[in-house]
């Protein structure tokens, strides 16, 4: 039996009937066709499919649609403003934090509601808030620029 | 053919790929949309070894929206196909047909119209399994009583032209055994001062690429099969699929969108021949994504059990080297014999040795199957001879810097199999690593009396896959932008940017003139793989070369049309050149297409072989690529834990084709080196892995990076490679380990001879002194 849920999605209100036992991730991806967010682990360690839930970074894999009804999604789609990329969109391009990308959206997500949290973390504060993503192309000391830069500005 | 300088147009650290990916919008596999597609289920063995006695879907079949259902009849009596298949050996087949052979084979898949219809069905589907002892481990696999893994193995009519050689030694669990030698072993050792016997292992690993595996097969009404792959080297699917399916390759199409990781977890067969079954059998598109469980018993990294025997003479020179390599290989040969083959050339390090006996054998076991993985067979050699190199220069009382500088190979120098080696930056390498890490200087106390600090260094050299074949084409526009049809692989590593930089450079245009199509069977030439840290040496070149026909093409017309001797033009700054005239490119095509249109279309090949086309020499690798890393690490006297501070890494790139691309797979590949050295291991209790999951195979994050990691590009051009550039994809990984190792040993004098390093062998190390 399918439950109509409505959510703010990147600034837009959407409704979308779904399974109650559909995962928000799933239901972005493939309602909504926001497929920025990516499939790693599938028990919310990997940090790939990260997803701001009310600004808050969430496992969106680990996490039922129906529990996000009435709240703000924030996805990677909805970090530009028009072709006006996010200052973390910047300086991960600006370091070259990112090589095969599949990491990247929830990198930026999770970053972005640190930087909301705390708008000048310091190095250990930014390693201990981003531990929940890995990136196994090894990119972590570019993202650490890339973050420091954003962090300091 | 002389270096040309280096190139210009991607010096800036853009990326091609950069928009679409911090953007959310590149397509990955998983992302794409098929109208009418099936969701593939695959079901997989419970157990590592097993007799099948059947396989009953009846109940599977009545669950609603399941479309089909595919076991081992159809494998045998089916729809006419070819059962066996692989690489080397034809030791697979689509699903299990006799026995299962490792935990997680796929014993049977279901198709249905979502996949929680076929997750049930598949659970549904009932197996009977006799059970066989498992082997689980290469000591005792090679044992005379130890069970088959394979009973009987087929050895394909057309295989790989470099590992011919290699057959599997009947009724043993042996799947290889590659022979090195070199002078006379005995009498080697006969004549050192000293000699060191060791024995060093390495644990199974796996990749963890972040997308996972996955798969897209449609088949059209006219008989072709679309696919849409996470694969590698989609060429060789796509003949390793012909020949399964007998059908030519003109009618199976292969593309590649953008792979989230590789590291050569992506490289031969993984879901797709299941996939194209299924599809084939249900009559409609199927996709199956794999979860990250089956990901762990698809492909993994070789287990490695070595026996390394050096003899030393008394002034410090290496004179005798023997090793016995045994790599786990898994439940199927896969690329397992070169993997092998690739240890056994590098088990004498990047050092000169007069008597050498080199033994590499690739074993059978009950584990998944072990392929490639970004080191190639080179980590596990690597891990033992660089650090019994340090064994060998604290028992001498040598600094192990100068110790290996004594022994390193230079230019000119004769390696292992006789022939020369050229363009090897090794030294080089060492001599930047060790001055990064202020070799030589005191060490700086640490603030935390309970605490001790180390450095160690570690140096390697690699073959690259020889023979091979990269094919190119270029597409040369109305308006002189151009289109760029190559079979690499973008899957992180840059290769679109570095492809375009070569081509935009060569024929003296903006890198924003340039597109790259990305991976389709039906329209890129061939190219056997983005793998071995081939695709700038060969694929580059071929670029290069497809450049060069476009120029001679242009400068053709020019001299045709202006009656100026050919020799007379040149193409420079993308015009062409003649006495006083510049003519740019899109002025050359309107005057010869007579309006605005036309295409011209250049092409390039690069073949390599294992006879230098230029002396006549042998060639095993047709370039050599070579580096050095160090380490500085702190470890905590009373826990043993273990901090890596800095590593630095040199690689001989040849030359910098993209700066940004150089910098991020230098030091990404130390990264996946760290997890390697610190923390990955697959754990087996009984034939069952206990950590198929990202909880309990513990990746590194962050945190866990040192301070500082330091890449090098040191530039030894090489005659062949575009602009003078090798591979370099590889090369930062290999040296990390070893050097941790070399550097806890320099802390706390513990000698940790098994990966990973943890904070508890070396605090049982300290202990036992």
């Amino acid at each position: 039996m399918k439950k109509a849920i409505t959510m703010e999605v990147n600034g837009a209100s959407c409704r979308v009937e779904v399974e109650p036992w559909r995962t928000l991730l799933d239901v972005v991806r493939e309602e909504l066709d926001l497929t920025g967010a990516k499939l790693g682990c599938d028990i919310q360690v990997c940090g790939a499919c990260t997803l701001l839930v009310d600004g808050k970074p969430v496992s969106a894999c680990s996490v039922l649609a129906v529990d996000a009804d009435g709240r703000k999604v924030t996805t990677v789609e909805g970090l530009a403003e028009g072709d006006r990329l996010h200052p973390l969109q910047e300086s991960f391009m600006k370091f070259g934090a990112l090589q095969c990308g599949y990491c990247t959206s929830g990198f930026l997500l999770t970053a972005k509601a640190m930087l909301d949290e705390n708008p000048h973390p310091d190095d250990e504060q930014i390693k201990s808030y981003m531990g929940g993503s890995f990136c196994r192309c090894g990119c972590y000391q570019e993202i650490m620029q890339a973050l420091r830069s954003v962090a300091r500005s | 053919m002389a270096i040309s300088e280096r190139p210009q147009s991607a010096q800036d650290g853009q990326r091609l790929d950069y928009q679409a990916k911090l953007t959310g919008r590149a397509a990955y596999l998983a992302d794409m949309k098929m109208p009418g597609v099936l969701e593939g289920v695959v079901l997989r063995s419970p157990v590592a070894h097993a007799w099948i006695r059947y396989v009953d879907t009846s109940e599977a079949l009545k669950v609603p929206g399941v479309v089909a259902v595919y076991t081992k009849d159809d494998v045998v009596q089916g729809t006419g196909i070819e059962p066996y298949y692989g690489p080397v050996f034809k030791d697979q087949t689509i699903v299990a047909v006799d026995k299962v052979r490792h935990v997680g084979d796929p014993v049977a898949a279901v198709a249905a119209e979502t996949r929680e219809a076929a997750e049930e069905a598949a659970n549904l589907i009932v197996v009977e399994y006799e059970d066989l002892p498992p082997v689980m481990d290469v000591q005792d696999s090679v044992k005379e009583d130890a069970t088959l893994v394979h009973e009987t193995v087929r050895i394909p009519e057309h295989g790989f032209a470099d590992l011919a050689e290699l057959k599997p030694i009947e009724n043993t669990n042996v799947c290889t055994h590659f022979k090195l030698r070199k002078g006379d072993i005995e009498q080697g050792f006969a004549e050192c001062a000293h000699v060191f016997e060791d024995t060093f292992i390495l644990p199974t690993t796996q990749h963890v690429a972040l997308e996972p595996h996955g798969c897209i097969a449609a088949f059209q009404p006219d008989g072709r099969v679309n696919l849409w792959s996470t694969t590698q080297n989609p060429f060789v699917v796509r003949t390793q699929l012909a020949n399964i399916f007998k059908m030519p390759v003109s009618k199976i199409r292969i593309m590649v969108p953008y792979l989230g990781g590789g590291y050569g977890s992506k490289v031969y067969p993984k879901i797709e021949p299941l996939t194209m079954a299924l599809a084939q059998k249900a009559k409609r598109p199927v996709r199956i994504l794999l979860s990250r469980e089956e990901v762990f018993y698809t492909v993994t990294k070789h287990a490695a059990f070595i026996r390394m025997k050096t003899g030393v003479k008394a002034d410090g020179t290496f004179h005798a080297r023997e090793a016995e390599v045994f790599l786990d290989t898994g439940a199927f040969a896969e690329i397992g014999p070169r993997v092998a083959k690739k240890s056994a050339y590098t088990a004498a390090g990047p050092y000169k040795f007069s008597h050498v006996k080199i033994d590499a054998k690739s074993v059978y076991t009950n584990k998944p199957p072990a392929g490639a993985f970004r080191g190639f067979g080179v980590s596990q050699s690597a891990w033992a001879s660089e650090s019994q190199t340090d064994i060998i220069a604290k028992a001498l009382g040598r600094d192990p810097y100068e110790l290996r500088m004594q022994n390193i190979y230079d230019e000119g120098d004769e390696f292992v199999t006789g022939e020369k080696l050229w363009s090897i930056g090794v030294k080089g390498c060492l001599e930047k690593v060790a001055q990064e890490m202020k070799w030589g200087e005191p060490m700086p106390a640490p603030d935390d009396p309970s605490k001790v600090r180390g450095r160690g260094l570690a140096a390697l050299i690699k073959a690259t896959i020889t023979p091979s074949i990269s094919c190119a084409a270029i597409k040369l526009n109305e308006d002189g932008s151009v289109n760029v049809f190559t079979s690499t692989v973008e899957m992180g590593q840059g290769s679109d940017t570095a492809m375009a930089a070569i081509v935009a450079d060569t024929l003296g245009i903006s890198l924003d003139q340039v597109s790259v199509l990305g991976v389709d069977t039906d329209v890129v030439p061939y190219d056997l793989t983005t793998s071995s840290s081939r695709s700038t040496f060969h694929m580059g070149k071929a670029l290069e070369l497809a450049s060069l026909d476009l120029c001679e093409q242009l400068r053709k017309f020019v001299s045709e049309e202006h009656g100026v001797p050919f020799e007379e033009t040149r193409m420079e700054g993308g015009k062409v050149l003649f006495r006083e005239n510049a003519l740019d490119i899109r002025e050359v095509l309107f005057n010869h297409f007579g309006m605005q249109g036309g295409t011209l279309v250049g092409r390039g090949e690069v073949k390599t072989s294992t006879v230098d086309p230029d002396t006549g020499d042998k060639t095993t690798s047709s370039f050599w690529f070579v580096g050095a890393g160090g380490s500085e690490v702190e470890i905590d006297k009373d826990t043993g834990r273990l901090r890596v501070l800095k590593h630095a890494t040199a690689v001989d790139v040849g030359r910098v084709i993209t700066p940004l691309g150089c910098q991020q797979q230098l030091v990404g590949g130390a990264i996946t080196g760290m997890g390697q050295a610190l923390f990955e291991q697959m754990v087996w209790d009984n034939g069952i892995l206990v950590n198929p999951n990202l909880v309990d195979y513990v990746l590194p994050a962050l945190g866990d990076m040192p301070d500082e990691i330091t890449p090098i590009a040191v530039e030894v051009p090489h005659k062949n490679g575009p602009f003078g550039a090798k591979g370099i994809g590889e090369t930062s990984l290999i040296p990390v380990a070893p050097s941790i190792a070399n550097a806890v040993d320099d802390a706390v004098g513990v000698r940790i001879k098994d990966l990973p390093v943890t904070a508890e062998k070396i605090f049982l190390g300290m202990l036992d002194k």
